[in-house]
């Protein structure tokens, strides 16, 4: 006969998914910090460390005139004490990367050097990361990007925003705030207002960036917010796949994380954007961790363009991101992949929004969200069909897994079609990893902890699929850290 | 010589319940016992708590395994000393590809026995070796575990599974319910090709016809939690012909 199912106890849970956050550690290195609070100074001061055109001072006064007047938004299923944005420094550097210039790769400070070597991230270019460029984004500035040179000879950009301001002015104020307008949200307006760094990519006509792009980005510094600036520009015809990682140490306070990322792909272009986002979620006791609200959009502006989005989002003390495509271009396509884990008191509220406007357009999204302890996890998509998006289609596809009795899932699609020949889809499930799971398993040798990683991937397999070959297996191992704890 | 497994006096209770209730039984190494015995008599248990699994509180009795008493042990390390069970009902585990989790499987535990790990191309040819022999479909094995497989393809893995991790000590959950004639025949030659001196089934099953394949040492009859009669393999045809109610009769 079938045997009653039984799930997992609290306490059998606590145990497994007891996190160790590996990348806790703090840089000692003199730094620069704005003091703390927001004002048309803080906004000239920074404007004017990083020497920028009286246009661009402008546009992010503009932002932040904007900003006063707006509410924190207050819909998505997240709670945390109100934020004081005069407690918070806008802008923090350390010393040495900002002193002189610009430096080349050999004069990067050692310590700098060592931390990201730590974090994994070698910033020379070698063997091991042939295939990949690094641009490396330490608090308020990007202190090292490797392969520019190579990239350059195809015609390829890639550099920090800040130097992709006085390099490239011209792209970058055609394109900025093109996708992400600076009266998008409250999030985005003041990043409009404040942003430090990030990175700039510009793939022209034709060209196919032979290699993985990425930017590491790091908070080291107390007290401060990081808003950083992503603008990544396929003209015609190319193609790149980009991928940012993130951590930060492990604090008692919680940090503000306020993104925008921007993408724009001409007739034709296709842009990969991954994700691996492992900033610090917070204790057991959900004390500390980085508020990561982040927006990120892209618009396929042309014909047969074509953005995907994957993320695995497995940090942070609390996520509110939604990466969405806007498929203007007819023909175009949109993707959204996602794995969203939440353990201990992590909230997670993300998800996607996929704008119909061209013919023929098409999007996929497939979200697995996975809670753990008191975890909650959201997902949160639209699917807006216009009147001018005829035969518009959409599949949607959202799994939970939780484990534990404390953990929540939430599923929240909205669809607005006014198109009638538009076609959706929506598929969505929730399951449990069962005690006769984890027993079957550890029948056949594997440890419990081992056991519950092997489950979590598999559920996620369709997502880290997705990943470019040399992150898919630092993602794995990721779900598997997130999820490791000493079993008593 | 000590029996590889030996259970004492053994009271199971589930959720206040017991289900085992002084189960005595001996399966000396190289033997095949069959367990046979009416729906809800506690078979699964048994199999279960051999196992190690949670959830079952063991009030009284021993398990002792190869001499050791085992009952503190996680069923992982049960595993890793040679436990294996081929489940009444297998677990699906979604995404998961059935060669990955067995190669996980397999290098648990060589590593700790302290053996070498096999990386992917011995175990490949150590699995499709296998998969020949079970006439096996090859596309089962790059499917995820279980998921959708039809209930005798369950069955089936499980054996391969078993072949696969060579226990000294298997148990086999009704693995032959659900098999089709040829599935069960293919199936009893793989158990009887893995017999030997060195290795011990307790096969469980409601029908005498796997034992016509599988032809045991000794056959008990468990009822309402307790071993009420043993005998040879002719056991099992009378109790074809006669039903358990004779059984208890005869003990009673
Ligand atoms: N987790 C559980 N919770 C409650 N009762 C249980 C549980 N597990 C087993 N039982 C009960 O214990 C008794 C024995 O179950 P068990 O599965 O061992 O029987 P079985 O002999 O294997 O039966 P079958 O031949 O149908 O497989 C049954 O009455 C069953 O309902
Ligand atoms: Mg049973």
């Amino acid at each position: 006969m079938p045997e009653p199912q039984r799930t997992l106890g609290a306490a059998e849970v606590e145990q497994l998914v007891e996190r160790e956050y590996a990348y806790g550690f703090v840089t000692d290195i003199e730094t620069e910090v704005v003091p703390p609070g927001l004002s048309e100074d803080v906004i000239r001061l920074i404007s004017e460390k990083k020497e920028e055109p009286q246009w661009l001072l402008d546009w992010r006064l503009k932002a932040y005139e904007r900003w006063q007047r707006m509410t924190e938004p207050n819909w998505a299923k997240v709670s945390y004490p109100k934020i004081d944005y005069d407690a918070i420094s806008y802008y923090a550097a350390p010393k040495s990367a900002v002193e002189d210039g610009p430096k080349s790769l050999d004069d990067i400070d050692p310590e700098l050097r060592r931390t990201y070597e730590k974090l994994g991230i070698p910033l020379v270019e070698q063997q091991r990361l042939a295939g990949v460029a690094v641009d490396a984004v330490f608090d308020s500035v990007s202190v090292a990007t490797t392969f520019k040179e190579k990239l350059a000879e195809l015609g390829v950009i890639f550099c920090s925003f800040s130097e992709a301001v006085k390099e490239h002015p011209e792209l970058v104020r055609k394109y900025l705030g093109t996708v992400v307008p600076l009266t998008d949200n409250f999030f985005a307006s003041l990043n409009s207002a404040v942003f430090s760094d990030g990175s700039f990519v510009y793939v022209p006509k034709g060209v196919r960036c032979p290699m993985e792009l990425s930017t590491y980005f790091r908070i080291n510094a107390s007290e401060t917010g990081q808003f950083e600036r992503t603008l990544i520009i396929a003209d015609e015809g190319s193609y790149v796949s980009y991928l940012e990682g993130c951590t930060a140490p492990m604090r008692d306070e919680n940090q503000l994380h306020a993104a925008v990322v921007e993408l724009v792909a001409l007739e034709d272009a296709r842009i990969k954007y991954s994700t691996v986002q492992n900033w610090y979620p917070g204790d057991k006791n959900g004390v500390g961790g980085i508020y990561n609200f982040v927006t990120k959009r892209g618009k396929c502006a042309g014909a047969r363009s074509h953005i995907s989005w994957t993320q695995v989002e497995t940090g942070s003390a609390i996520t509110w991101k939604y990466p969405s495509c806007i498929l203007l271009g007819d023909d175009s396509i949109g993707e959204f992949y996602s794995v969203a884990l939440t353990a201990n008191r992590q909230q997670a509220d993300t998800g996607t929004k996929m704008i119909h406007i061209g013919r023929n357009t098409k999007s996929t999204i497939i979200s697995k969200g996975i809670s753990a302890g008191h975890g909650q996890n959201t997902y949160r998509g639209q699917v807006k069909v216009l009147p001018g998006a005829s035969n518009a289609r959409n599949f949607s596809q959202c799994d939970s897994l939780l484990i534990g009795p404390d953990s929540g899932a939430h599923t929240v699609p909205y669809i607005d079609v006014a198109n009638p020949e538009a076609q959706l889809e929506h598929e969505a499930s929730t399951s449990r990893i069962g005690e006769d799971q984890l027993f079957y398993c550890r029948q056949r040798g594997i440890d419990p902890e081992e056991a519950v990683s092997l489950i979590v991937n598999g559920f996620a397999r369709d997502v880290l699929s997705e990943l470019p070959m040399e992150f898919a297996v630092e993602a794995q191992k990721l779900l598997g850290v997130s999820l490791e704890g000493a079993v008593g | 010589m000590t029996p590889l497994l030996e259970i004492c006096g053994l009271h199971v209770e589930v959720e206040g319940r017991e289900i085992l209730r002084g189960l005595d039984l001996e399966i000396p190494l190289g033997e095949t016992h069959a367990v046979m015995g009416p729906n809800g008599s506690g078979k699964s248990t048994l199999a279960h708590v051999i196992a190690g699994r949670e959830g079952y509180e063991i009030t009284k009795g021993i398990i002792r395994y190869g001499g050791e008493d085992v009952l503190e042990l996680e069923p992982e390390e049960r595993a890793r000393k040679g436990v294996f069970l081929a489940f009444q009902y297998p677990v699906e585990i979604p995404g998961v590809n059935n060669t990955y989790f067995l190669k996980a499987a397999v290098n648990e535990i060589r590593k700790h026995r302290g053996q070498p790990e096999l990386d992917a191309v011995d175990f490949l040819g150590l699995m499709r070796d296998r998969v020949k022999l079970l006439d096996f479909d090859e596309d089962l094995i790059k499917r995820p575990v279980n998921e959708g497989f039809s209930g005798g393809e369950k069955k089936r893995n499980e054996i391969l599974q078993m072949t696969v991790l060579e226990p000294t000590l298997a148990v086999l959950d009704e693995t032959d319910s659900g098999l089709d004639i040829d599935a069960l025949r293919i199936v009893a030659e793989g158990v009887n090709r893995m017999r030997s001196p060195e290795r011990s089934f307790l096969v469980i099953t409601h029908y005498q016809r796997l034992l016509n394949h599988i032809v045991p040492d000794r056959v008990h009859v468990l009822q309402e939690g307790r071993i009420v009669e043993s005998g040879g393999s002719d056991l099992a045809l009378r109790l074809e012909a006669e039903g358990y109610g004779k059984a208890a009769a005869v003990t009673a």
